[in-house]
């Protein structure tokens, strides 16, 4: 199967961080408005297509948002201060371009530091190239985010960029949209907001869907870079099935139904227990009177950094176990 | 003086009874609606012209404070903390314990006494006590209980060039702000929710969103100052003076960006002096309000208030003015479809 790079390739270069994913969804309801039944934005901003069916409700949850800096002070000479959205590295940030929602760009340096090991968001600024406070205010305000400005680069075996996480799991979902031939489940999409600040939009999306069974879909860590943390996770394993995460113990029907059809359909997958970390599931599987949830991840390597790695026959699988795991009635 | 009678009252979260009652008897003949839920929040309803959208405004009752937790032979209690307390500050203090009100002090070894290593190091909470002039347990348990809430005794006072100090303005004033604008004659109307439990993880919150199914919300606070000198500018998260506070992010929420130009854009249109919470430290209401049922919209204005959660708080009349100032024009202004 061929891999889509020039969806991709969108995905990641389109600005929404968390709390203002206005462009993304606005790029991913085009997408999928012609394979859908009904479509809705809900208060928190989370984008819900449906594809109708009388059986059970289905719900699948990627989320669209990235990590990003807010600008909290502009200084007299034009150099602004910033808190982090979601889990920015204070060394990853170092020397990164950035780039506003307005198509400004600044760079991202620090105060001198004697032992670098003690770096801190506080001591860093982002320099957007002007020479005084007035002039930074014509183009930033206090409030505004920015996230990091870097290309999309592959080769045949990988994609690599920034924000794979999460939009590698808005690819999954879309292509599984479009592909998914008949389904007697009654499915709905989410694009969830605000994952990266704690799991927002799919707490409030799945009391409002009130799903049988949920399936999320983002990246997760790889063991397989030198010296790494023991984890058995790696690039060109296949799609990885959730068995655990800080945020949730995946349900045994919904694991074992994922190993089950990857198996039925010969599907490269790998079982991934992640010491760390969470997703939108933890969230979900919480929701109401409980919600039985799994997750398929993506095998990713540096993730939260602007070249995120993952490879893709990975994502291609990860696409081809959730349109068979769809495609089969749901019966409990 | 309102804001000196409810910083003067006694509200522990769990134990807000004597803020509520204050709040009650001052809002009953204003509302339209009034109850208690079956945490404590009160959950009152103003009839305007105009109600949609459908707004709640909210302000927590709750204070932090301590818990009795023990008495020795000699008659001492041991206490702990609840919600937030530096415990460097407890040395010294004046409580207040238990509901018949009995006065006490937070006692320690004298300087003259204290070795050197000891007068470098700040005293832990499990070596004070509260002392409150008791000869035995006998004598202490006949005064107090086990579980007894206790606060600090502070005086509300007006100093300086406009200043208020009192405790627990954290977040009384919210509180006082809520009551005076519902003795306001607005054509708006909007749920006004008291809620108890903030400062033990925003516990009330939770059940009254899930009551009132708000489609917006404002959470009234009174926020971090901390405007020293040596401060970096950056890093200052209020200024005392500089007019409410809006909040861009903290641990709990990421307001809603729309909401925030709204409220900003009303107050520069009504030249209300404004500032931004610049940091993204803290949390409150907000985080509980916003991602309740199918979820929300809410922003929080807040009065600079400087040393919270101490005995010792310290906020600006002005603020308050230009606070109030600013939620009037919210809702004078606020319509449908407006952001």
């Amino acid at each position: 199967m061929a891999f889509n790079s020039e969806l991709a390739k969108k995905l990641v270069e389109i600005y929404s961080p968390s709390g203002n994913e206005n462009n993304i969804r606005n790029f991913i309801m085009d997408e999928i408005k012609d394979y859908v039944d009904e479509i809705e934005i809900d208060p928190l901003g989370n984008l819900i297509g449906r594809k109708k069916g009388k059986g059970k409700k289905i719900m699948i949850a990627a989320h669209m948002d990235q990590i990003g800096l807010m600008v909290t002070d502009i200084d007299d000479e034009g150099f602004l201060r910033f808190t982090n959205i979601g889990g920015i590295s204070p060394f990853i940030s170092l020397g990164q371009k950035v780039i506003f929602e307005n198509g400004t760009v600044g760079v991202i340096f620090s105060e001198p530091v004697d032992n670098m090991g003690k770096l801190k968001l506080e001591n860093m600024f982002i320099d957007i190239g002007v020479s005084n406070k007035e002039e930074a205010v014509e183009k930033i305000n206090i409030g505004d985010i920015c996230v990091y400005e870097s290309g999309f680069s592959e080769n045949d075996n990988v994609i690599f960029s920034k924000c794979l996480d999460d939009r590698i799991g808005c690819f999954v979902a879309i292509e599984a949209i479009k592909k998914i031939k008949s389904s007697n489940n009654d499915l709905y999409f989410v694009f969830t907001v605000q994952e990266e600040v704690g799991l927002r939009g799919a707490r409030t999306s799945a009391y409002k869907i009130n799903p049988s069974l949920s399936i999320a879909i983002d990246v997760t860590s790889t063991g397989d870079t030198p010296k790494a943390k023991r984890f058995a996770v790696g690039l060109n394993k296949g799609t990885a099935i959730k068995v655990k995460d800080n945020s949730i113990l995946t349900h045994p029907k919904v694991k074992n139904l994922m190993i089950e059809i990857a198996e039925e359909n010969n599907i490269p997958y790998q079982m991934e227990v992640l010491e760390f970390g969470g997703t939108d599931s933890g969230a979900i599987h919480l929701t109401r009177d409980g919600v039985p949830t799994g997750a398929i991840s993506i095998p990713t390597r540096y993730v939260h950094s602007t070249v995120e790695m993952a490879s893709k026959k990975d994502i291609n699988s990860s696409v081809d176990l959730l349109v068979k795991l769809l495609e089969k009635s749901i019966e409990k | 003086m309102l804001l000196e009678k409810l910083t003067e009252a006694s509200g522990v979260s769990g134990n807000e009874k004597d803020v509520r009652d204050i709040i009650i008897e001052e809002i009953k003949d204003y509302v339209d609606e009034i109850q208690v839920d079956k945490i404590g929040n009160v959950i009152a309803y103003k009839k305007g012209e105009n109600s949609f959208p459908k707004l709640m405004i909210t302000a927590h009752m709750d204070e932090v404070g301590f818990i009795i937790t023990d008495i020795d032979d000699s008659g001492l209690l041991k206490f702990t903390t609840v919600g937030g307390i530096d415990e460097r500050i407890l040395v010294s203090k004046p409580v207040i314990v238990g509901k018949k009100q009995i006065p006490g002090v937070i006692g320690a070894k004298p300087i003259h006494l204290q070795k050197k290593e000891e007068r470098l190091k700040a005293l832990k909470l499990e070596q004070l006590y509260i002392d409150i002039g008791a000869n035995s347990r006998e004598e202490a348990e006949d005064l107090i209980s086990i579980g007894d809430y206790a606060i600090f005794y502070s005086e509300y006072i007006e100093f300086g060039n406009d200043l208020i100090k009192a405790k627990a303005l954290d977040n009384r004033v919210g509180c006082s702000l809520l009551i005076d604008l519902i003795k306001e004659n607005t054509k708006f109307g909007f749920y006004a929710v008291f809620t108890v439990m903030e400062e033990v993880g925003l516990v009330g919150a939770g059940p009254a969103t899930y009551t009132v199914e708000p489609e917006i919300s404002i959470i009234l606070e009174g926020t971090l100052c901390s405007d020293s000198p040596e401060t970096d500018e950056h890093l200052i998260p209020t200024k005392l003076k500089k007019g409410p506070a809006i909040s861009l992010i903290d641990r709990t929420t990421l307001f809603n960006i729309n909401f925030r130009k709204y409220i900003v854009n009303i107050a520069e249109k009504n030249n209300i002096p404004y500032q931004f919470r610049k940091t993204s430290f803290g949390g409150n209401d907000s985080g509980k309000i916003h991602q309740t049922k199918e979820g929300s919209i809410t922003t929080t204005i807040s009065v600079p208030c400087r040393y919270i959660h101490s005995p010792i708080s310290v906020m600006a009349k002005e603020d308050y003015e230009n606070t109030f100032k600013l939620l009037k024009s919210i809702l004078s202004e606020i319509k449908k479809g407006d952001f």
